[in-house]
């Protein structure tokens, strides 16, 4: 293959070099378990430490407020069924329809099993109102869930707005920020969340680790169970090397802030406006301000995202399609549908996610592929 | 990401016969922007009915187009009479295969076809009448359609049907009603084994399933009924060795049934060489 021009790091991220500098050392040579008696484990231990500093300085947390996980999946199944079996009378979950499948799928087995769910929806920009999460909230309402910024659109949700009515009404709120670490700042400082789910191989740290945040004094119980690690709340010999990483990527992740939503924002917007003045019938999904800086969706009416996929593919160039078609369910991602955007455009929809790492030439390449990748297959659709 | 052949791929890069056909003489048109993918099928037909020239165009994901454009190539030169035999199984297999959640793509192209042929006829199919109630309404999938794919794929999950009709694929409201549909259609299946005569030689798989099947389906129901079993203990090329149980075994008729009954019905379902014989433990 040619070289790579990767738009997809709202999948996944390449890993950042100091993150691998960080983790080989564990790797090589510091492989004792950090729960041993000996120095050689206990050497580990203070990694371990160093790392969950880490994790916590990025969020404005107290490191003891963070728990590590095998990922943003484990963390939001953790912290939604922490709430509901520390409050077992309480039956009643709030969440959207946009979320991620890792809390999506969850809440519809809990709504299987016997659980109240409110759906929140999203109107045609995208956006929840906070308002809809005021009327949801009921006295047996166990938790609230809800997206930091969407995955897909990169759409931001009111979460210091709803943070304010769920202290109010004396509701647990759980976050998935998974999209927004990194991108944004998010301090638990400003905004009062009880949980707040982030993954770390988002933010260019490794795969099969992330964080949970559980706000001291939120009662909790463990999801995995089997040993006493972080504290009773996650068994399992941690994930030293993963965990080392994931610090590192965090610590990263603060020091480029300013210009991952800078930088990233223009050669973002530079790719979006090129995009849309070239090619006709061509749409944003989503709204245009209030969003990740690092997104764009754009809908192509008439021709096929899977299509659109596998022609830039053959140019080195990597981006996801608005459609789950590949999965095997024909219909167009739950978002797009959420959001009302007409089939006939969802189908046709791409989202490219920049990084800190995405050029400007990689930007000028994309504006001049893409055009003549859509007007080949429009010249194949019958309806055009 | 992606598991399509290269041939598949192939015929996506470069799809053969592709864009409208300004003098057609019949068009077949299936799919809707809406469903995520399309496919409108032209056609020229000689006075012989043979099919000189087909084109096409498509809305849809690379299988699709690869499909559109396998289907042109294999009914080019081909009568309507013989270009209606072809499956959305032989479609599939003329790209070295589709991803399972990829069939619904040749059956695309099957039904262009049908739409087509009925075009040149001038058979405009009032569609309900046709084709029976709407099943899926998020995709416009209707039973029989359903039905269909069901038998001509020995499809036996809810899943497959998806995979194959997309049926079930939107807000799969219709789920339901598809898995009872299918108990339906496998039920009815099962009581009219296809007559599938396969003269071309079957693989020793093939044979295997279609001997242990023919045993299930037809031959141990009726010696149950006079009290007897058998059992099947190997078979070998076109041998087929069995045990004959209970009443069976020391009927003397036993002979008779062997050769006249089991014999013959598996000549009849399975391959017409075929031996039966006792091993006597
Ligand atoms: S009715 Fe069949 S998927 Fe919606």
């Amino acid at each position: 293959m040619n070289k790579v021009i990767y738009m997809d790091n709202n999948a996944t991220t390449r890993v950042a070099p100091q993150v691998i500098r960080e983790m080989l050392p564990v790797l090589e040579t510091w492989y004792g378990n950090p729960s041993s008696m000996h120095g050689f484990g206990g050497a580990v231990g203070k990694r371990l430490d160093q790392a969950r500093k880490q994790v916590a300085d990025l969020l404005q947390a107290d490191p003891g407020e963070i728990v590590f996980t095998s990922g943003g999946t484990e963390s939001d199944n953790t912290a939604i069924l922490a709430a509901l079996a520390s409050q077992p009378h309480k039956r009643h979950i709030v969440t959207t329809r946009v979320e991620h499948p890792a809390v999506l799928s969850l809440v519809k087995d809990l709504e299987e099993r016997g659980y109240t769910v409110t759906w929140l929806g999203v109107d045609r920009k995208g956006h929840l109102n906070p308002d809809a999460v005021r009327k949801a909230v009921r006295k047996d309402t166990a938790i609230v869930s809800v997206m930091a910024a969407n995955n897909e659109t990169g759409v931001l949700f009111p979460i210091d707005k709803i943070a304010a009515i769920t202290r109010e009404k004396d509701v647990l709120l759980h976050t998935d920020a998974v999209q927004i670490m990194g991108k944004l700042p998010f301090s638990v400082q400003d905004i009062p969340v009880d949980f707040l789910s982030l993954s770390s191989h988002k933010i260019h740290g490794p795969k099969g680790v992330g964080a949970l945040y559980v706000r001291k004094g939120v009662r909790f119980k463990p999801f995995i169970i089997g040993g006493h690690q972080e504290h009773g709340r996650r068994a399992g010999t941690e994930n030293i090397p993963g965990i080392v990483g994931l610090g590192k990527a965090c610590q990263l992740a603060a020091r480029h802030l300013d210009e991952e939503t800078i930088r990233v924002g223009k050669l973002r917007d530079r790719l979006e406006e090129g995009l849309l003045s070239s090619i006709d019938h061509s749409q944003l999904n989503g709204d245009q301000n209030n969003r990740l800086p690092n997104t764009t969706s754009i809908a192509f009416e008439f021709v096929e995202g899977e299509a659109i996929l596998l022609l830039m593919n053959e140019l080195g160039i990597c981006a996801s399609s608005g459609s789950a078609c590949t999965s095997g369910s024909l219909e167009p991602s739950h978002v797009l549908r959420a959001m009302g955007i007409p089939f006939t455009y969802a189908h046709g929809s791409i989202r490219f996610s920049l990084s800190r790492y995405t050029t400007d030439q990689e930007v000028d390449t994309v504006i001049r592929e893409l055009p003549p990748i859509i007007a080949r297959l429009r010249e194949l659709s019958p309806f055009c | 990401m992606w598991d399509y052949t290269d041939k598949v791929k192939e015929h996506f890069l470069h799809p053969k016969n592709a864009g409208a056909m300004e003098d057609a003489d019949a068009v077949g048109e299936v799919g809707s922007l809406a469903c995520g993918d399309a496919l409108k099928l032209y056609l020229k037909v000689d006075e012989n009915e043979r099919i000189v020239e087909a084109s096409f165009q498509t809305f849809g994901c690379a299988s699709a187009i690869a499909s559109s454009s396998a289907l042109t190539e294999l009914i080019k030169g081909k009568t309507l009479e013989e270009a209606k035999a072809i499956s959305n199984k032989d479609i599939a297999d003329f790209l070295g295969g589709l991803p399972r959640q990829k069939m619904h793509c040749s059956v695309m192209g099957r039904e262009a076809l049908d739409a087509a042929i009925d075009n040149y006829k001038g058979i405009s199919r009032p569609k309900e009448e046709l084709e029976g109630e709407i099943l899926c309404h998020c995709f416009g999938v209707t039973e029989e359609k359903i039905r269909q794919a069901i038998m001509e794929n020995n499809l036996t999950t809810v899943e497959d049907v998806t995979s194959f009709t997309k049926a079930g694929g939107g807000c799969g409201e219709c789920l339901e009603d598809i898995g009872e549909l299918l108990d339906k259609v496998r039920a009815e299946m099962k009581k009219r084994p296809p007559v599938e005569k396969q003269p071309a030689g079957l693989s020793n798989v093939q044979r295997m399933q279609l001997v242990m099947k023919t045993l299930e389906d037809e031959i141990r129901p009726s010696l149950k009924q006079d009290g007897g079993n058998i059992e099947l203990v190997d078979i070998i090329a076109k041998k087929v060795l069995v045990r004959l149980q209970g009443t069976c075994s020391h009927c003397p008729a036993s002979k008779a049934t062997l050769k006249g009954f089991v014999e013959a019905k598996l000549r009849e379902q399975v391959e017409p060489d075929i031996q039966v014989e006792e091993v006597v433990s």
